[in-house]
């Protein structure tokens, strides 16, 4: 009777625990990942090039060129070299391929210094202000997808 | 015809120079520079990634503004602080001599505490438990006026710090923070500090994060800074939940980072940006 009890307890607060992790994490739009790449745009629309210029240059946002060199955006200072040149990114990869990388580097390299930009979940000691927030929205993230399909 | 030849002459002169020149800088680009003593086997210190009018900052010792602050460690170190009556020169008379070699030493293992000890730490329990007095703050004006002074005593002597024996469990947990990942933007120390020193991240040139030069007088503090401070300011860029000055964590990860600078000269107090 006990363990009984005991064991319908366990299962009681696994499942309200799956619930929570469920809640933390609904804001992000499912995606499915296929051939390393998702296909699919995230908010079902059409990103903004405009809009994805000034959230990649953002260092708050994007912050794009923190790591990465740009030709196209040379009047701004400083690009960094951690990572490689994104000139003719878009002639290299496919906009599926890119995609998946902006939303989470790491499923096609674990090793890679590229944070997640659309992840919210199984962050080590993730500072408060940030508890439950992707660096980029779902929209953000299509924004900045279609600046870099220009960079041929 | 001499003067046919005269102009083949130069045109074969020009190219070999050209060619030289050319070599010339291969070999310069090849050939990595010779960093004297601010480099030990792969090792670089902080000062090699600098700029040379940061460099000739920390070189002048009269341009140099930490140390304004190793002066007034030295005024501090004979000043009475507590309610014994007792300055850190009533027992340590001869800082020049006493204190040399220390700052390369620490952290330390303490058998009574049962875990390590930064050389804050250190000077904070003579003046509680010797002197009575309070425990300053590690970036407080008066410890980083001692750290530096203190630091500056055991100027070029090499880096370290024991690391086996009861230090290793210690060390152990050092290194273990420092590849783990943390914060949003989910990087571990190693993958800026191990994996792209010399990278440019914007502006800012990415160092192998030694501390063999700290407290380190940091032009964008505009005065010195401790080595936690530091780790602070890391965790917070990466927007990771910074840990305490002082905190286990921290001090087992100084242990761990100052082992990486083994053998580096001690710079007290380093200039960098």
């Amino acid at each position: 009777m006990r363990k009984t009890k005991l064991a319908a307890g366990i299962i009681a607060v696994a499942s309200v625990m799956a619930v929570q992790s469920a809640f933390a994490d609904s804001h992000i739009k499912k995606y499915k990942i296929e051939d390393g790449a998702i296909k699919a745009s995230l908010t079902g629309k059409t990103g903004d090039a405009a809009k994805g210029k000034k959230v990649a240059i953002n260092r708050k946002k994007g912050n794009c060129l923190a790591c990465h060199a740009i030709s196209d955006l040379k009047d701004q200072p400083f690009h960094g070299n951690v990572g490689p040149s994104l000139d003719g990114v878009a002639s290299n990869y496919s906009e599926g391929e890119l995609r998946l990388r902006i939303v989470n580097a790491k499923t096609s390299n674990e090793d890679t210094i590229m944070p997640a930009f659309y992840k919210v979940d199984g962050y080590n000691r993730l500072i408060k202000k940030f508890k439950g927030k992707s660096v980029l929205s779902a929209q953000e993230v299509e924004d900045v997808l279609a600046y870099v399909m220009t960079l041929k | 015809m001499t003067n046919i030849k005269s102009k083949l002459g130069w045109k074969l002169a020009t190219a070999v120079l050209g060619a030289a020149v050319v070599a010339g800088s291969f070999a310069a680009s090849a050939v990595a520079k010779d960093w004297g003593k601010f480099q030990v086997e792969d090792r670089r210190s902080g000062y090699t990634y600098m700029t040379d009018e940061t460099r000739d900052v920390q070189n002048d010792d009269f341009e140099n503004p930490g140390m304004l602050w190793v002066e007034n460690g030295q005024s501090l170190w004979s000043t009475k602080m507590g309610s014994a009556g007792k300055s850190c020169a009533s027992c340590h008379a001869d800082a020049d001599k006493d204190m040399k070699g220390v700052a390369p030493s620490y952290p330390k293992y303490n058998a009574k505490m049962g875990k390590m000890e930064t050389l804050e730490q250190r000077i904070n329990r003579d003046i509680v438990e010797k002197m009575g007095g309070k425990a300053l703050k590690f970036d407080s004006k008066e410890m980083l006026s001692l750290m530096t002074y203190v630091g500056k005593i055991s100027s070029g002597m090499p880096v370290n710090v024991k690391v086996d024996g009861p230090a290793a469990p210690f060390f152990a947990k050092g290194k273990a923070f420092y590849y783990q990942r943390r914060g949003q933007l989910d990087m571990s120390c190693a993958n800026c500090h191990e994996d792209n020193p010399g990278k440019l991240i914007r502006a800012n040139t990415l160092s192998e994060g030694q501390i063999n030069g700290f407290p380190t007088y940091r032009l964008k503090w505009q005065k010195p800074g401790s080595v936690h401070r530091r780790f602070k300011g890391c965790n917070k860029n990466v927007r990771a939940k910074p840990f305490k000055r002082g905190s286990d964590e921290y001090v087992n990860l100084e242990l761990y980072v100052k082992w990486r600078g083994r053998g580096l000269p001690t710079e007290t107090p380093s200039v960098r940006n």
